[in-house]
């Protein structure tokens, strides 16, 4: 069976797959649909839900349109969670694949470093180098992608140990392949699905860590935040529950449904172990 | 004649629907009186663990009896509730499985793991049961009791761990003792020791016992009668001496042609052959690491010497941990050896850098063992084969069509080249193996247990290849194996290795007809079913099989 | 034994040598003058006090001595001055550390326990309702932000329905003393810790669901039952006991996640611990605090790394050496 017909079969895969594209859909239609700033004061404060028509998830503490700043965050959150997957996946892959290609002091080495990484609490790394950087989106793309490399650098040279010692990968040697040849070629391609698998996991933490960043007031100052949002609301909350309940449900169903479709991309590319978990 | 213990009547499993075949077993008939062993014999895929896995009521859930009846003392087990079963496992029928690696529980003591079967069936009381393993423990031959009772699985070894499960299996006393393959996996004294010892403890005990075996040397060590699968269905039974020297079917007669002679075929003609291929003083020691402790010392290979004239093969022969397998890396320089000089013609290789060695290394290749792990499933078999060329500086077209010849050479047909691996069965990835060594052009061949993972029917075929290669392309090859059969009949000459030491090589006759040393003379003598079965092998049929 | 505990001490405290590194380049990784860094933004315009700060860490010195001065004061336990409260961090640190401590343990404990049960339930029952409802609810609290379940509880269960207090760690001004402040401080707790422990209910429901699934599928399982053992004691004896070996690793490696948490819980609860301590530094811009707690924070991970090791050698008769 094709992959896409194994993936195509996991409801609860599709269903991730259907609200990620709802919130794409919402983060492209965003400047469309409000192009006005989002932090702009709109209306009178602590207008409830469908209270009046214009605004359906009702205004803020200061007067500003929450569905306006739902779409707004949708950009930012899946901006932030590709963008720093994709810097995590940069340092994580290539240190992993030396490490276990290689192996002896060079995978010690490589390892002590990542089990220090991984030793230190990664949200309070994540924390220190925002405020001390100062907050900004490319601190923040940072400091994620700083503390999410490591489980990648493990997975990508338990993946590498394994497969090095394949007797294909063997074979390609001693017919004269160059290393680097065998680490792309023959090494690498084989690793893919697991790392396929872990970016989209990936993405959903790292979109996780950034909400409670900006919800502790570090998010970037120019951009409206899901996590800034639920922050702002929390002071009025017995007055105003909405304020910090729609951003929270957003940022809930968006990790939701990435790790939703991160466990079907699971199952459909590993069908054997699929098989025996069900 | 007294009441068969088991009976099995018109027995048919039914496999779930995406199967290659709708019924596992089909109406399979056969029983086994007290005291007697019942050898069921087959290639892979025959069926024959699925029938001792539903004889003990443990089939996988996928697998459905669909008629029949097995009766043991008379009661159809068939019809049973799962709880009734569970009475009937341990107390009435005791079973030992093959991967003595796995099958113990690594967190539980031995000793907890032995009297487990009598606290399941509420037998003895606590001090009781503690007796009675102790006494288990030492009627199965491991050496002091208590300390063994306290270990956990891992502190022993692989026979050990065996004899442990032999325990579990016979301490309600069963009347049926079933063994699934229980010494494949382990090296050939050993297998040679349990064997006497699962005969033994049938004798004292009048226990029947199904053996669940692909092995002909073995059915002949151990088995009263015989029974031969094929796809499912039984083709033959009988007594052992019958099946073994009168076959009377056709696949028994297959494969009991395909299982390899102890007796080796007459010598060729080698004199004046050059020398293709030295190895001298080849040592490898691997050392532990750690921090705060020196690692211990294994010395793979300890002055390893010996030579391969064109045309000759060499066999490498030895039981696990023997170093073979380090040496036949270590020429390939897939492992570096710590010292020693290894020439292929007259280039030494040793002193070369792993970059300056490359563009040599089309002068030796290698045949690995495991047919499913050597080809990368992500590429064509013709890529697969091109690669070596290719990296050798050979256009990829010239390469690739180059790969179609060789397929052809290999008793594979040449449109093979554009499909994956996992399309083809375990003989015929072992002929793409072939191929790719072969493209280099290679002088010197090194094979390590080419055949020890293929059915023996396929791996007849493996070997009669590589003989008719041999001839035609005047390969020296040295063939690393841990099977005495095998290198009987393929070697010219065998060097056996024990610890990492050559402790005797000599022509294959002399060696066979005449060993000096005491290990070459334990490992000959530990061969199942030794000179009383077995054929010469045919340098025919190198057809490929299905 | 001995052995084994003082190799994992020493590289406990590589680790945390490693870590004061770490932290000295983020203060120099900063834009701006160190010192000013160091004071902080109140302390910034306090030439006086900027001045003092150079001094004493050498600012103008070498960057190899600095670093030394540094981890000499790491190693007398020194972890810097937060000019903001006129109190060493050190100081202030340990004054709200037991809070943190009580959280995160609990927390810790209450998920472990209530993790590895659901997931040993849903496995046991696999495919049946029981099953579809823990995966389910652990499909979603896995999801959930932890501020916003927090915040969410908060209103339901103190603020409506008034079952637990709002804020805080004990009644302040009820002067309780003895059982009385002990049941005082768990009413404050309950909340959070059960907050705090939700997501990781989740996640070691999950893994040890999906662990006792693939146990249950062993050959030494196949073992047991073909000794008659009964499916419960199967379960207990073979399946569960090896499931949870990988579980407990992962609870090992997820330490640092749970102090990561008690930040935003104890943020969330006003509860007094470094975790609050770090937001009240945060919207100060103290940084020497900040740090501080990083440090410290990290300490108590390496902590709570080797008392999982020491679990996992007695749970695990394999590993007998460390190294």
């Amino acid at each position: 069976m094709t992959f896409l017909r194994r993936f195509a079969r996991n409801r609860g895969a599709l269903i991730g797959l259907l609200v990620l594209a709802l919130i794409v859909a919402a983060a492209v239609a965003a400047p469309v649909l409000y192009p006005t700033s989002p932090w702009r004061m709109v209306s009178r404060p602590f207008m409830a839900p469908f209270a009046l028509e214009r605004f359906p998830l009702g205004t803020d503490a200061l007067g500003r349109d929450v569905a306006a700043g739902l779409m707004h965050g949708a950009r930012v959150s899946l901006l932030i969670g590709f963008v720093s997957t994709l810097v995590a996946l940069l340092i994580g892959v290539p240190l992993g694949a030396v490490a276990g290609y290689f192996g002896g002091i060079v995978d010690d080495l490589c390892m002590r470093f990542t089990e220090l990484f991984q030793t230190v609490p990664s949200f309070a790394l994540a924390i220190v180098i925002v405020a001390i950087l100062q907050p900004s989106i490319t601190s923040i793309v940072l400091a994620i992608a700083l503390v999410s490399w490591p489980p990648v650098t493990r997975l990508v040279r338990g993946e590498v140990l394994s497969l090095r010692s394949r007797d294909y990968v063997q074979a390609a040697i001693t017919v004269g392949q160059r290393t680097p040849r065998i680490i792309f070629g023959q090494v690498l391609p084989n690793t893919v699905a697991p790392i396929i698998v872990m970016a989209s996991l990936m993405i959903a933490s790292a979109i996780l860590l950034e909400s409670s960043l900006s919800f502790l007031g570090l998010g970037d100052p120019n951009l409206m935040t899901w996590g800034y949002m639920v922050g702002a609301g929390r002071t009025r909350l017995i007055e105003a529950w909405w304020i910090s309940f729609f951003p929270g449900l957003a940022i809930f169903l968006a990790v939701l449904a990435l790790n939703l479709v991160g466990e079907g991309l699971s199952d459909a590319l590993n069908p054997r172990l699929a098989r025996e978990a069900r | 004649m007294t009441a068969p213990v088991l009976e099995i009547e018109n027995l048919t499993l039914a496999l779930p629907a995406m199967a290659d075949r709708p019924l596992a077993i089909q109406n399979l008939s056969l029983s086994i009186a007290p005291g007697e062993t019942l050898c069921v014999v087959g290639e892979s895929g025959s069926g024959k663990s699925l029938t001792a896995l539903a004889t003990i009521g443990l089939l996988p859930r996928a697998v459905k009896p669909a008629g029949g009846a097995i009766r043991l003392a008379g009661r159809d087990l068939l019809p049973l509730s799962e709880r009734e079963m569970q009475d009937i496992r341990g107390r009435e029928i005791g079973m030992i499985f093959q991967e003595p690696m796995t099958s113990l529980n690594p967190v539980m003591r031995v000793a907890d793991q032995i009297s487990e079967t009598f606290e399941a069936h509420g037998a003895l009381d606590r001090r009781g049961r503690r007796e009675r393993t102790l006494e288990l423990i030492a009627e199965v031959g491991l050496p002091d009791p208590p300390a063994i009772a306290r270990a956990y699985p891992h502190e022993l070894s692989g026979g050990q761990r065996q004899r442990v499960m032999i325990a579990m299996a016979l301490a309600m006393e069963p009347k049926l003792i079933i063994a699934d393959e229980p010494t494949t996996a382990l090296d050939v004294t050993t297998q040679a020791q349990i064997l006497k010892l699962i005969d033994a403890l049938r004798k004292k005990h009048g226990t029947a016992v199904m053996f669940i075996t692909h092995d002909f040397g073995v059915v002949a060590e151990i088995a009263d009668r015989v029974a031969v699968l094929q796809h499912g269905i039984m083709v033959e039974e009988g007594p052992a001496a019958a099946v073994l020297h009168m076959p009377q079917h056709d696949y028994t007669k297959r494969l009991l042609a395909a299982v390899p002679s102890l007796v080796p075929p007459p010598p060729k003609d080698l004199s004046g052959a050059p020398k293709a291929f030295q190895v001298k003083d080849l040592s490898k020691t691997y050392r532990g690491r750690g921090f705060f402790r020196r690692g211990r010392e294994v010395k793979a290979a300890d002055h390893v010497s010996f030579e391969i004239g064109r045309g000759e093969t060499l066999g490498l022969v030895g039981e696990s941990g023997s170093g073979k397998s380090t040496v036949g890396r270590c020429v390939m320089r897939l492992i570096e050896p710590d010292e020693g000089q290894i020439r292929i013609g007259d280039l030494s290789i040793r002193e070369l850098t792993q970059a300056q060695f490359r563009p040599q290394r089309k002068r030796i290749q290698m045949v690995f063992q495991d047919p499913f792990a050597s080809l990368n499933p992500r590429r064509t078999v013709g890529r697969i084969i091109a690669e070596g060329p290719i990296a050798q500086g050979v256009p990829k077209r010239e390469a690739l069509e180059k790969a179609r010849r060789l397929l052809d050479l290999v008793g594979l047909s040449a449109n093979a080249a554009d499909r994956y691996p996992h399309e083809f069965s375990g003989g015929q990835r072992q002929r793409v193996g072939i191929a790719r060594a072969l493209a280099l052009e290679p002088e010197v061949l090194v094979a390590d247990e080419p055949v020890s993972a293929l059915d023996v029917s396929v791996q007849a075929q493996i070997l009669a290849l590589m003989q008719d290669l041999q001839k035609r392309l005047g390969l020296a090859i040295l063939f690393v194996t841990h099977d005495l059969r095998v290198a009987a009949q393929m070697c010219d000459r065998i060097a056996v290795m024990q610890k990492g030491k050559i402790v005797e090589l000599q022509p294959t006759a002399k060696l066979f007809e005449n060993p000096q040393h005491a290990y070459t003379k334990a490992l000959l003598a530990a061969v199942p079913g030794g000179r009383d079965v077995g054929a010469t092998l045919a340098a025919a049929g190198i057809e490929p099989s299905g | 034994m001995l052995r084994f505990l003082a190799s994992r001490l020493a590289k406990g405290v590589v680790v945390l040598l490693a870590i004061a590194v770490l932290n000295f380049a983020l203060i120099r990784a900063a834009p701006g003058d160190p010192a000013t860094v160091m004071a902080g933004e109140a302390g910034a315009a306090d030439e006086v006090f900027v001045q003092q700060l150079r001094e004493r860490f050498g600012l103008d010195r070498p960057m190899v001595e600095q670093l030394g001065i540094y981890l000499k004061g790491i190693l007398t336990l020194d972890l810097g001055f937060s000019y903001r409260q006129g109190r060493s961090v050190a100081s202030l640190v340990g004054e709200r550390l037991p809070a943190t401590l009580l959280l995160t343990g609990s927390a810790f404990a209450i998920s472990l326990l209530l993790g590895t049960a659901l997931g040993a339930l849903a496995a046991r029952r696999a495919g049946t309702w029981a099953d579809t409802a823990i995966t389910t609810a652990a499909l979603l609290f896995y999801a959930t932000p932890l501020f916003w379940i927090a915040l969410m509880s908060q209103i339901l269960f103190s603020l409506k329905l008034g079952l637990v207090p709002n804020v805080g760690y004990e009644t302040i001004g009820a002067g309780y003393t003895g059982l009385a402040r002990v049941l005082d401080i768990l009413h404050h707790l309950i909340l959070p810790a059960l907050t705090l422990g939700l997501f990781f209910t989740a996640l070691y429901a999950r893994m040890m669901r999906a662990s006792m699934l693939e146990t249950a599928g062993s050959d030494y399982v196949r073992t047991a039952r073909a000794k008659g053992v009964s499916p419960s004691v199967v379960t207990r004896r073979h399946v569960a006991r090896n499931a949870i070996l990988p579980v407990v690793t992962l609870a090992g490696l997820q330490a640092g996640q749970i102090v990561g948490g008690a930040i935003l819980t104890e943020t969330v609860f006003a509860w007094p611990g470094i975790g609050r301590l770090m937001f009240e530094a945060l919207a100060q811009r103290d940084y020497q605090v900040l740090l501080g707690v990083f440090f410290v924070s990290s300490a108590m991970v390496v902590l709570f790394n080797l008392v999982t090791d020491l679990v996992y050698r007695a749970v695990d008769p394999r590993i007998q050496v460390g190294g």
